[in-house]
């Protein structure tokens, strides 16, 4: 009991570098407070990029690194930016960042930057980001606000992944198409592999074209959202 | 004339910026309770859309291409720049608009400003510079891009003020709602995808 008292009053006085208060900011993000199904903040892009898993990832690590980062810079400078203009400092600094991301994926990954096109660029009006800077970076120590970028983004790469995980898998029978773990694991694999006899599960299985639709990312969010909240009931919506 | 009716009719209808890409998601969903709001917000979007297309397409063409004013590769500021644009132009249209017509600012109310971070808008021209659109075609682009997002919000406002009538359940209400529904538009947008746009140009 001693033991922990004396520890407890360690922690206080240090103020913790990763403590209670800190994983939270990390891991609230993720399910009672995720961005697209709870604030619904960057659906714009989480739709479009999710028929296949691997585009989602490079996305989900794109966005965290720019909300994260984002929200450190704006909080270092929160203090020298006037309130008329901050809208359009917050826009420069998250233009910055994208425009580092874009040219980072065009030297990097090409074909990957191909496939994306614009919803790289989309990301600086992503809410997310936005929506973070004006909600918690402007009023937050810059350690505090980048952990809070960081949970954002991960919560935001968490749905847009298990969107594309389902999308792929039921759409096309593959999964990480691209990406040097691509796989197939549903349907018939002769229209896959060339000229071999590998067999995958379920081999009667016939893609499901709707999968591979943009319209079937909203069925798939809003079956999602309606697991979510019948489980969470404190998020269901009385209007 | 045709190629600009043929530009016109592929992004209201056919590649329409809400249910094809996805784009201005955000303030779709938040604004899309009652009908009479999403209309000043289409109507926004429209005129916001209907000016920066052409500004960017002249900054794209005439000032970052190669052969611009300053003759070489500058690119990577497009994203600086078209943002830049963007939320000067919101900011000018929303003080010309409270100069001229007080009433018509009154109704759009707060959704001018939110105008700026709509991704539709810096999507529009991102879109625009990724096809390699003629200055016609940005100027069509524009205009029927922010008229199908127009169709598409007051379209999902008028069927969410009827489902408040319905009896959904539960944890499926509000959100939930919206993304299925859309889903559906979307679906049914799919079926004009048959419609050849050439038709119209008289080819």
């Amino acid at each position: 009991m001693a033991e922990t008292a004396v520890k407890e009053k360690e922690v206080k006085t240090a103020e913790p570098f990763f403590g209670k208060k800190e994983r939270k900011l990390l891991t609230d993000p993720l399910n009672d407070n995720n961005p697209i199904t709870v604030q619904i903040l960057g659906v714009c892009s989480a739709l479009a990029v999710t028929s296949q898993v691997y585009p989602a990832f490079v996305m989900a690590i794109a966005v965290t690194l720019v909300t994260g980062f984002s929200n450190l810079f704006t909080s270092m400078l929160r203090s020298y930016i006037p309130s008329q203009v901050r809208m359009i400092a917050q826009l420069v600094i998250i233009a910055f960042l994208v425009s580092m991301v874009e040219l980072a994926l065009k030297a990097y990954n090409f074909p990957i930057y191909k496939q994306l096109t614009v919803y790289i660029g989309l990301i600086i009006t992503n809410c997310i980001v936005m929506g973070r800077l004006e909600a918690f970076a402007m009023a937050n120590k810059p350690w505090r606000s980048f952990l809070d970028g960081i949970g954002n983004g991960l919560g935001y790469g968490a749905v847009l992944i298990i969107v594309a995980l389902i999308r792929e898998l039921f759409g096309k029978g593959s999964l990480f198409a691209g990406s040097a773990v691509e796989m197939k694991i549903i349907g018939p694999s002769a229209d896959y592999f060339i000229n071999t006899t590998e067999s995958t599960l379920f081999g009667w299985y016939s893609n499901n074209n709707l999968m591979v639709v943009p319209s079937a990312a909203m069925f798939v969010i809003g079956i999602l959202i309606w697991i979510q909240r019948s489980r969470n009931k404190k998020l269901v919506d009385i209007s | 004339m045709g190629e600009f009716i043929n530009t016109f009719i592929k992004s209201a209808f056919i590649e329409n910026m809400v249910l094809a890409y996805f784009l201005g998601m955000c303030s779709y969903l938040a604004v899309s309770k009652s009908v009479k709001t999403a209309f000043g917000l289409g109507l926004a979007v429209i005129f916001v859309l209907g000016i920066t297309m052409p500004i960017n397409w002249l900054i794209s063409e005439k000032l970052l291409s190669e052969n611009g004013l300053f003759g070489m590769d500058l690119t990577f500021l497009r994203f600086i720049l078209f943002i830049a644009v963007i939320a000067s132009m919101v900011q000018l249209v929303e003080m010309v608009v409270e100069k001229f017509s007080p009433s018509l600012y009154n109704a759009l109310g707060i959704f001018l400003p939110l105008i700026t971070v709509n991704c539709a808008i810096l999507g529009g021209s991102l879109f625009m510079v990724a096809r390699e659109y003629t200055f016609n075609q940005s100027v069509a682009f524009g205009l029927g891009g922010g008229f199908g997002w127009f169709l598409a919000i007051v379209a999902i406002a008028a069927i969410r003020e009827k489902m408040r009538y319905s009896n959904v359940p539960a944890p499926l209400r509000g959100l939930g709602m919206a993304f299925i529904l859309t889903g559906l538009m979307g679906i049914a947008f799919m079926s004009l995808m048959g419609i050849d746009p050439g038709v119209f140009a008289g080819k």
